[in-house]
């Protein structure tokens, strides 16, 4: 199990490290679950007062882009005639984040009850859970979690007698890192080539198969069982305000005990670190990347004044994100790691839009060349002339998510790409990087 | 309507509208390349970025709806930033070597270049190179190096072509246009992809370094070929025409043309074109002057004339030729005292003619099949026989979010699949068709109350007559649209006259308009000429042979409804005369006289399309060779004959003769017919032949075109009949097999094809390998050879 610790969890609440059964719906349902479900359709709660009190909670996506959740659902047009669409991103394919992984692997019943709610919340009779392509058991364990609700009677027509009918699939992408853009995931389970749309219109209008629609993340649907429960109040007071409720974090790096910890927002990266075990071999935090690898990269110092919440980490110059926690060491090669950020966006860019398209090649290939001896003095001139060309032209975010990584590392480690250039050769030794990797023996 | 502003230009544009559409309106030009007005918004080039006041970045032209009160900048520092910009990303992997490339001088993206590029490229990695692709003789895909995926193409097919035969695959920098793993490009609109392509990555596979854009005279022109009369641009170097190209006109062909349309050029060279004069000496074709030609000619039709009778000269000329041409036909033929003239060689059932109430037409205009709220369509390969028209009821049946779509019905005799969203398909054998329109009058009559009409009390009605029949009837709102269109098979079938009354009583119950679709480019022309029959017609004239035939662009053994009794009837004459622009072997076998005329690139004359515009053109080059315009030939015939009223000086003079100058649509347009009972058609043979007319078979120019008959279109014909009338027959799938119709035979593999119906052989006509073949859906025997 991958999720190593927590302060005072909701997601993860009594959860059973070492059993093989505590997913299963029996033993979520002896963890208070389902009783948000049942208590809203036994009190015939009208759908907007679900709205309202997630509102309330000011739970914010956690996806990556933080939009409040009860404003986004609140876009669903109320009077709409035809089929309308609850679609969870699960697709979680971002550089460092593994949490909803784990989510679905250990407690998949809280985003199936959290996304029944939203249903019933938006009026939506079907929904879809996009699951990454690349973790095989997750989706076959949600298979599972399904048919165990669906035999309970929590999904199908008349669920719990109470007349409400609420489908639900999963479906499984490809390991395309693209998909995981909202719209791009819909033309996916159309059975299309991932490739986002242009917006507008908006998902909430025209979104899967020209339908309202509602994309939301696993670990926000999970977390509305949780606000239904205590009330929306109770749930932002678990965080701070404008910054409800706790949140699962995916450490990384150059930590002792690298996994998933969910701490409450607000909680102080410093405690966090704690959490994981403190930096491996009691080395100094060089850098961290805080929300994901298309997240700035934020230097060591800044970082430790931060606490793990989106205004706090934006106000320092990055973002939370999907909350993935990217820690680096001393004996990191900022050029290097930059290197294999670049080849993963120019890889995954899906091509549509010419500035992504070209651009996270041409970067890629500017960078490799610094970390590959090859640098030119005007090297670094190019690539900060030629990332705010990328940053806001095209379609969907991936375009800004290549950029801002090059942006935020020529910016906090100029020097350190100047010495690449200058000597042809890096400030950080090879034999210091290797010991540092972990794989090998530690010399430092 | 909103009020928006664009570069300090104030203007007004409906809800709905994009920066785009408002930029037009004011003149403004935004670069762009994946914008195309006709089709979707891709905004995936980002060239049109632009500044839009409060909008914290650039935004794209083409997808960013107009808001009311919206500020526009097109040329401020921020939207040409952006464009320059998104112009770097475009050429760092684009060969920068403009010289060689053949889009060089017509080139979008080398335009723009000029405007936004930079004067040193930044990139000085090694470029992308993407390996080159066939898809088939018509589209190069060569240099695809040069692709900047603006999906341009890819939207076509799905959109306007009704198929996706090329898509983009892989991801990132890797993106490939690409068709489906080695397949061709095999859609009859094709062509138009290599226009919308902005760059030199889709070009013409016939045309390509073969002439610079800029050595090219651009000269107006009309396609000769279907009925549509698609306005083109013919571009000629030294006399040659080297490269056809649409001209814009959105109320016929928009900005499209058939690849029939665009790649026939190739045939006007074509190593069959006549180009001195022949007459038969002592059995053989001998090259002879002009005056002697005529001469012979002159004298040999005055000689018959005086031996026999003026009714022993027969005349055919061909719904290709223009309306001068044919107006001089049937002058000079009623001048020597005969009334067998036609123009349809095609027609086997006239029994409507002297009935209609005037010229037969589509009934609307092009641009008013938008608007119809149903269709019907009988008897036709919509596709094949009339490419862009097929692509009008496609743009229909699909709808738009700014125009509802309509039901589109076909009632056809194969199951080809016409790539339309269709209401209902009913597919039944030649003989059924009379009696499938019937069923749907029957139905008809019974929704609206009325009583069943004489002669359709015993059809019966299926369940898809009953769908088309509720999509004519539909809600009484009186606003609804509708209409009934006959096709090429309608009017080539026996039952033409049966299909036409019904047609007319369908119109009358429910409200619709009926229309006949034409077969080619002047099939409302023919009329307006009269060349049309006193005695004997089109089919008359081969049953009932004559003693001399004048033959004008036609090739009787491709062309005439029955093949093989029209060259029976050519090789007992006396005497045949054929102006044609090609001489093939066939023809050299029983013509006595061939006189070399001008096709529609050489000479000037006028087309009347199927919605009644008439549409004049010019020649673009000089005749080949000794070739002649054939309204000049007709005319200097007339005058050797002594005729009177064959004093012209130019085609102008004999239009303004045939219908009044300045006219835009020619009058007398009625798709009335009277005195035809309603029936439901004759007989079934056990066997009935369905005869289609390859798209790139149907007129002597398109048989010449190299490109064309390299295309999947144009195979050669098999044998295609349906699994269990195979068995039936005792015939495998594959098996070689002896066709015969009356003294005619021809080897063909049999082919299993579940859109035949049952008890039908379908056999293409208008194709060396099937001419000796008699009539077009007569019955036919087929036998393991």
């Amino acid at each position: 199990m991958a999720i190593l610790g927590a302060l005072n969890p909701m997601l993860t609440v009594g959860l059973d490290a070492a059993s093989d059964s505590a997913w299963r719906l029996d033993a979520y349902v002896k963890r208070g679950g389902y009783a948000a479900l049942k208590k809203i359709l036994a009190e015939k709660t009208p759908p907007e007062q679900v709205t309202a009190e997630v509102k309330k909670s000011f739970l914010r996506g956690r996806g990556g882009a933080g939009f409040p959740t009860g404003l986004k659902w609140s876009f669903m047009p109320k009077a709409y005639a035809g089929d309308k669409y609850v679609v969870c991103n699960s697709d979680e394919g971002e550089p460092g984040t593994f949490k909803d992984r784990d989510l679905l692997l250990f407690n998949p019943h809280s985003v199936i009850e959290g996304m029944i709610i939203a249903g019933y919340a938006m009026g939506a009779g079907c929904g879809y859970n996009y699951i990454h392509g690349e973790v095989w058991a997750v989706y076959t364990r949600f298979e599972e979690a399904l048919a165990e609700a669906a035999a309970a009677g929590l999904l199908g027509k008349n669920i719990l007698g109470s007349g409400f009918d609420f489908q639900l699939f999963a479906h499984h992408g490809y390991g395309a890192y693209i998909c995981g853009e909202e719209t791009a995931l819909l033309e996916s389970i159309e059975g299309k080539k991932g490739q986002p749309r242009y917006k507008p219109p908006f998902p909430a209008s025209f979104g899967l198969y020209g339908k309202p629609t509602t994309i939301n993340n696993t670990e926000t649907f999970a977390a509305v069982p949780f606000i239904i429960n205590m009330g929306g109040d109770a749930y932002l007071e678990t965080g701070k305000p404008n910054n409800g409720g706790t949140k699962l974090f995916s450490v990384s790096g150059h930590v002792n005990k690298p996994g998933n910890y969910e701490v409450p927002l607000g909680t102080p990266f410093s405690t966090l670190l704690e959490m994981a075990g403190g930096m491996r071999g009691g080395r100094q935090l060089k850098a961290c990347i805080p929300g994901g690898s298309s997240a700035p990269v934020l230097p060591g110092t800044i970082m430790m004044d931060c606490t793990m919440d989106y205004d706090s980490i934006a106000k320092a110059g990055s973002m939370l994100g999907s909350g993935a926690v990217i820690v680096m060491d001393e004996t990191t090669c900022m050029v290097k790691a930059l290197e294999r950020l670049s080849y993963f966006y120019y890889e995954e860019s899906c091509g549509q839009c010419t500035p992504c398209r070209e651009g996270t090649n041409w970067m890629y290939r500017i960078i490799s060349r610094i970390e590959h001896a090859q640098g030119r003095p005007d090297d670094l001139d190019l690539l900060t002339s030629m990332t705010p060309n990328i940053m806001g032209r095209t379609i969907c975010a991936l375009g800004d998510a290549a950029a801002m990584p090059v942006q935020s590392f020529v910016k906090h480690f100029r020097d350190e790409f100047a010495y690449h250039i200058e000597n042809k050769k890096c400030l950080v030794p090879p034999d210091v990087q290797r010991a540092g990797s972990g794989f090998f023996k530690a010399t430092v | 309507m909103l009020d928006i502003e664009i570069d300090g230009k104030a203007t007004q544009v409906a809800p709905g509208s994009t920066i785009m559409d408002a930029a037009e309106l004011v003149g403004a030009y935004i670069p762009h390349f994946c914008y195309h007005k006709k089709l979707t918004i891709a905004a995936n080039c980002r060239m049109c970025l632009v500044q839009v006041e409060k909008a914290p970045k650039p935004m794209p032209a083409c997808a960013t709806p107009v808001t009311n009160g919206m500020k526009v900048f097109t040329h401020s520092q921020l939207a040409v930033d952006a464009q320059k910009g998104v112009m770097e990303f475009l050429l760092i992997n684009h060969p920068l070597d403009c010289p060689i490339c053949d889009q060089g001088g017509e080139c979008q993206l080398q335009d723009l270049a000029v405007g936004y590029g930079g004067s040193a490229s930044r990139f000085q990695e090694a470029k992308r190179v993407v390996f080159q692709k066939d898809v088939g003789p018509l589209i190069s895909m060569q240099e695809m190096t040069r692709c900047i995926h603006c999906t341009r193409c890819v939207r076509f097919g799905q959109e306007v072509a009704g198929v996706m035969e090329l898509g983009m695959a892989n991801r990132n920098m890797h993106s490939e246009i690409q068709t489906f793993v080695g397949r061709t490009v095999d859609s009859e609109l094709s062509g138009n992809m290599i226009d919308l392509c902005p760059v030199g990555a889709l070009t013409s596979k016939p045309f390509r370094y073969s002439a610079r854009s800029w050595e090219l005279s651009r000269r107006k022109s009309v396609s000769p070929h279907d009925s549509l009369g698609s306005n083109l641009t013919v571009q000629v170097k030294l006399d040659r025409v080297m490269r056809v190209l649409p001209r814009e006109n959105e109320e016929v062909n928009e900005c499209w043309i058939s690849d029939k349309d665009r790649f026939s050029y190739q045939g006007l060279n074509s190593p069959e074109r006549l180009q001195r004069p022949m007459i038969r000496v002592d059995g053989a074709l001998r090259e002879v002057e002009w005056t002697v030609a005529l001469d012979y000619v002159a004298h040999a039709l005055k000689d018959i004339a005086r031996t026999h009778s003026g009714e022993a000269i027969a005349a055919l000329g061909s719904p290709h030729a223009t309306l001068e041409e044919l107006f001089l036909l049937q002058k000079l033929t009623h001048g020597m005292g005969s009334g067998s003239v036609d123009f349809r060689p095609r027609r086997r059932d006239f029994s409507a003619d002297g009935k209609r109430a005037g010229t037969p037409w589509l009934g609307l205009k092009l641009a008013e099949i938008k608007d119809l709220d149903a269709a019907l369509v009988v008897g036709s390969f919509l596709r094949k026989d009339h490419p862009l028209f097929a692509q009008r009821l496609r743009q229909l049946a699909k709808g738009s979010a700014t125009q509802k779509a309509g039901r589109v019905s076909l009632i056809s005799v194969t199951g080809d699949d016409p790539l339309i969203k269709l209401h209902a398909h009913l597919t039944v054998a030649p003989a059924d068709l009379a009696a499938a329109l019937a069923g749907v009058v029957k139905a008809v009559a019974q929704l609206k109350g009325a009583g069943v009409p004489a002669g359709l009390e015993n059809c019966e009605i299926s369940e898809n007559s009953q769908a088309i029949a509720g999509s004519l009837v539909g809600g009484e709102t009186g606003e609804k649209r509708r209409a009934i269109f006959l096709g090429n098979v309608a009017d080539q079938s026996a039952q033409a006259g049966a299909l036409h009354a019904l047609a007319a009583e369908l119109a009358r119950l429910t409200g619709a308009t009926l229309g006949f679709i034409g077969e080619a480019a002047n099939s409302v022309g023919g009329y307006v000429a009269k060349a049309l029959p006193t005695a004997l017609n089109a089919y008359e004239m081969f049953a009932q042979p004559r003693q001399a035939y004048v033959l004008l662009g036609v090739e009787p053994e491709l062309d005439c409804h029955n093949p093989q009794q029209a060259v029976a009837a050519l090789k007992q004459a006396a005497l045949v005369v054929m102006l044609t622009p090609f001489a093939s072997d066939a023809m050299k076998a029983y013509a006595d006289v061939l006189l070399p005329t001008a096709p529609f690139s050489e000479t000037s004359g006028s087309f009347v399309n199927c919605e009644g515009r008439l549409q004049s053109f010019k020649g673009v080059c000089r005749p080949l060779g000794d070739a002649r315009p054939a309204w000049k030939v007709l005319r200097v015939l007339g005058n050797l004959l002594d005729l009177p009223g064959f004093a012209y000086d130019s085609s102008e003079q004999i239009r303004d003769e045939i219908v009044p100058q300045g006219t835009d649509f020619v009058g007398g347009l009625d798709n009335g017919v009277g005195g035809l009972a309603l029936a439901t058609g004759g007989e079934r043979p056990a066997l009935q032949r369905i005869a289609e007319v390859p798209i790139y078979s149907s007129d002597p120019l398109v048989r010449r075109a190299p490109a064309l008959q390299q295309t999947a279109d144009a195979a050669a014909p098999t044998a295609r009949i349906c699994a269990a009338t195979l068995a039936q027959l005792g015939i495998a799938d594959g098996a070689a097999v002896r066709v015969t119709q009356g003294q005619g035979t021809a080897l063909l593999t049999a082919r299993a094809d579940a859109s035949v119906p049952p008890g039908c052989v379908r056999v293409a006509a208008a194709h060396a390998t099937t001419a000796a073949l008699g009539e077009m859906f007569g019955p036919i025997n087929v036998e393991r050879a």
